[in-house]
């Protein structure tokens, strides 16, 4: 862990006076500040919990294997269930695209550090202490928690196990550092842009943080509100949700709900900034269509915040509720189709390269696209009734979600590693990563559709014969896609130990300003903020016209 | 909050002005959370969702004139929650009334087991566009129930259809579940 990044060979930059490297030992990792070191802690510690999640992940495929009860008892599959749902959305994908922030957004606004470097180094390292509680539940007499990632009352209250009071407070501290980390990222890129950037030069990866941001800030506190709502009911006796006490259990959903839905665009904006920038590189053009990709990244924040209920639609809404959440849900695959539209556009006549940033790129368009239109389905209130709570669901989460915004996180650490490391990854080892994860994830979660359309209901441990041969294939496909992500770790390891130096510009067709710094990228950047071009559209021109 | 007045950003108040507008935001979004609660309430009684009924309902302050010309079917319904052990049920499964007239039906309730238990019934109406136009002046639903083991009870149940009801509406039911809340309630007293 100690050579993150590889800014060891740091020292060799001292080109500035008032440069100074970074702390030894490990106290460089408890105190730092720099924005650098914060946003590899946040990846390293993404990547670790994406093991841990997936290693859940794979209990869970292995109890399905089979028809009938072989390896974990139903309460220990339940608990596997909420613990990956938990760990993943908010120990492996938050945290990586707050990572992602911490390291580019700086260098691509032209800002020395984050705006407040201080609160950054706190947001971070309330995180392990966070998860160490959530996971210690697991060695616990109770057991961890297993109501589901959703947590409904009152499966969460009245009948959950005593550990839901170390849930509650790790989803407390998760959602402090959320809050500080999203305050931070939109006062340095309100306050610290070069001089010159205005907001429609932004790049895109920046401007779907910014809206991200802002979404993070508005739902966060509600969920911390709904688990601080749990906490009186199960031990000071209140009843928000309990209907003996003139509550109600579908109020929870509500709440849940409101922070839950705008949480999932939370999880998918950064990607769609991210495959903005690498669709553009590989093709060596523009960005089609940036200020739409703007305005639409805003309308989906926005209805992101109408349409709560969608996932409520069985719960007796009187028709008008189901109508309007129907037709609101439907509403966004329109910002939505913009953006695939465009992603589209810029690559038509584009003289494109396959590497391995662009491989994922392109699969995150195709299987989001496909999560998207399975949205769709779901979204047709009277269709509803049948997919809900089926396995029909499940594929369609993991296909919006794994392909896309996992996918966006491994494309953007291919990306941007050759300039975090300065060194180039293995372009073959990637390329085979890439095709190990495609088809892994394909023959895991595709078989998934028809299970949920059969009538497969989600998190169970057990189930019909009729659904043996799907879900044995599609746990064949989650091994393989599960072991796959040991290679992406070697290759990773093998980047930031050595390899071809990187060049600054790293890609042919790279554009902005994280591609004029040298790599591997110093310990403090724009110290000066770099000037940027008067007629630069929506990027800075780093040499000539690309 | 911006405590970096020696680094380049050389923007201290603005960042700090920005910060705590921020916090302010999300110290308003915590409280948003909480406002749900009421304004959930609020939104069930006007729409009447969820069939919620309203509390006790005063018939002679309320003036009522009968409507003779119309009768409407109103149904009983009773069942326990999990886990509740009491025998519970309407004495009568449906009335016929007249808008505007009260009337008033028994609700039995025993019970069997070997120890005391408090119970709290929740009422519900269904279609919930008629949960407006039904008003209890009297129901066991207003108050917790404690039962000695083996203990029997009969409940009163007086209520009124409001002259307004809907012409649509001639139907309607009233259903009860009834909660163990011994717990809460012993946690309650232990706490005065």
């Amino acid at each position: 862990m100690s050579n993150i990044g590889a800014i060891d060979g740091h020292d060799a930059h001292h080109d500035d006076d008032h440069h100074h490297g970074p702390a030894k030992g490990i106290t460089r990792w408890i105190y730092t500040t720099n924005h650098k070191d914060i946003g590899s802690l946040y990846l390293w510690f993404s990547l670790a919990m994406f093991l841990l999640g997936g290693t859940f992940a794979l209990v869970i495929r292995l109890e399905l294997f089979q028809p009938g009860l072989q390896f974990v008892e139903p309460n220990f599959f339940n608990q596997m269930t909420t613990m990956h749902g938990l760990i993943m959305v908010f120990g492996a994908v938050m945290p990586a695209f707050v990572g992602l922030a911490n390291w580019m957004i700086p260098m691509m606004i032209g800002a020395p550090d984050m705006a407040l470097p201080r609160m950054n180094n706190w947001s971070f390292w309330i995180l392990p202490f966070a998860f160490t509680m959530l996971a210690s539940t697991l060695l616990m007499e109770a057991g961890a928690p297993n109501f589901g990632w959703t947590f409904y009352a009152p499966l969460s209250t009245t009948y959950a196990p005593e550990t839901v009071t170390f849930f509650i407070f790790a989803v407390h501290m998760m959602g402090a550092s959320s809050i500080m980390g999203s305050i931070n990222i939109i006062a340095t890129i309100q306050n610290l842009r070069a001089p010159g950037m205005t907001y429609m030069k932004m790049p895109l990866f920046v401007w779907t943080w910014l809206i991200t941001a802002y979404l993070l800030l508005a739902v966060m506190p509600v969920l911390a509100g709904v688990v601080t709502m749990m906490l009186f009911d199960v031990h000071f006796g209140t009843s928000f949700f309990n209907a003996a006490g003139g509550g109600d259990p579908v109020l929870f959903q509500h709440v849940f709900w409101f922070f839950g839905h705008p949480e999932v665009y939370i999880m998918i904006l950064p990607a769609f900034g991210v495959i903005s920038e690498i669709i553009s590189t590989f093709s060596r053009k523009r960005l089609f269509g940036y200020d739409s990709m703007v305005y639409a990244t805003s309308s989906i924040a926005f209805l992101s915040f109408i349409v709560w209920a969608h996932h409520m639609f069985t719960t007796g809404m009187p028709l008008a509720g189901e109508l309007f959440f129907m037709y609101a849900t439907m509403l966004i695959a329109v910002p939505t189709g913009v953006k695939v539209f465009n992603w589209i556009s810029t690559m038509f006549k584009g003289s494109i390269t396959f590497e391995t940033p662009m491989l994922f790129a392109i699969a995150f368009v195709v299987l989001f696209t496909m999560g998207g239109f399975t949205g769709l389905m779901l979204a047709i209130a009277p269709a509803d009734f049948q997919y809900h709570d089926t396995y029909f669901v499940v594929a369609h989460f993991h296909y919006v979600l794994v392909p896309g915004s996992v996918f966006s996180i491994m494309a953007a650490v291919y990306y941007w590693l050759p300039k975090w490391t300065g060194n180039m990854y293995d372009e073959t080892l990637g390329k085979l990563h890439f095709w190990l994860s495609f088809v892994g994830i394909n023959i895991l979660f595709f078989p998934q559709h028809f299970l949920g359309l059969a009538g497969m209901p989600r998190r169970i441990p057990d189930y019909a014969l009729q659904f043996a041969d799907f879900n044995m294939v599609s746990s064949i496909g989650g091994f393989l896609f599960g072991f796959s992500q040991l290679l992406f770790v070697f290759v990773v390891i093998k980047c930031v130990r050595g390899g071809k130096k990187a060049s600054a510009e790293v890609w042919e067709g790279s554009h902005g300003l994280e591609w004029t710094v040298p790599s591997p990228a110093p310990y403090h950047t724009f110290t000066t903020p770099p000037p940027i071009a008067e007629n630069a559209h929506a990027r800075v021109e780093t040499k000539g016209d690309v | 909050m911006s405590e970096t007045p020696d680094k380049q950003t050389n923007q201290p108040p603005k960042n700090s002005r920005l910060v705590q507008k921020l916090l302010l935001g999300a110290v308003g979004m915590f409280g948003f959370g909480f406002a749900l609660v009421p304004l959930y309430d609020v939104f069930c009684d006007i729409t009447g969702l969820n069939g919620k009924t309203g509390g006790r309902y005063a018939y002679e302050a309320a003036e009522v004139e009968v409507n003779e010309e119309r009768l409407v079917t109103v149904q009983f319904r009773a069942m326990n929650n999990a886990g509740m052990s009491w025998q519970f049920e309407p004495m009568v499964r449906q009335v016929e009334v007249h808008p505007g007239e009260l009337t008033e039906v028994m609700f039995y309730a025993r019970n069997p087991s070997s120890s005391t238990i408090v119970g709290q019934a929740v009422p519900s109406v269904s279609p919930f566009r008629s949960a407006d136009y039904l008003h209890k002046t009297e129901c066991f639903c207003f108050s917790q129930q404690t039962l000695l083991a083996g203990e029997e009870i009969d409940m009163p149940l007086r209520f009124f259809i409001d002259q307004d009801i809907p012409e649509e509406i001639t139907k309607l039911t009233l259903s009860y579940t009834l909660f163990d809340v011994t717990a809460n309630f012993q946690r309650a007293t232990s706490s005065l």
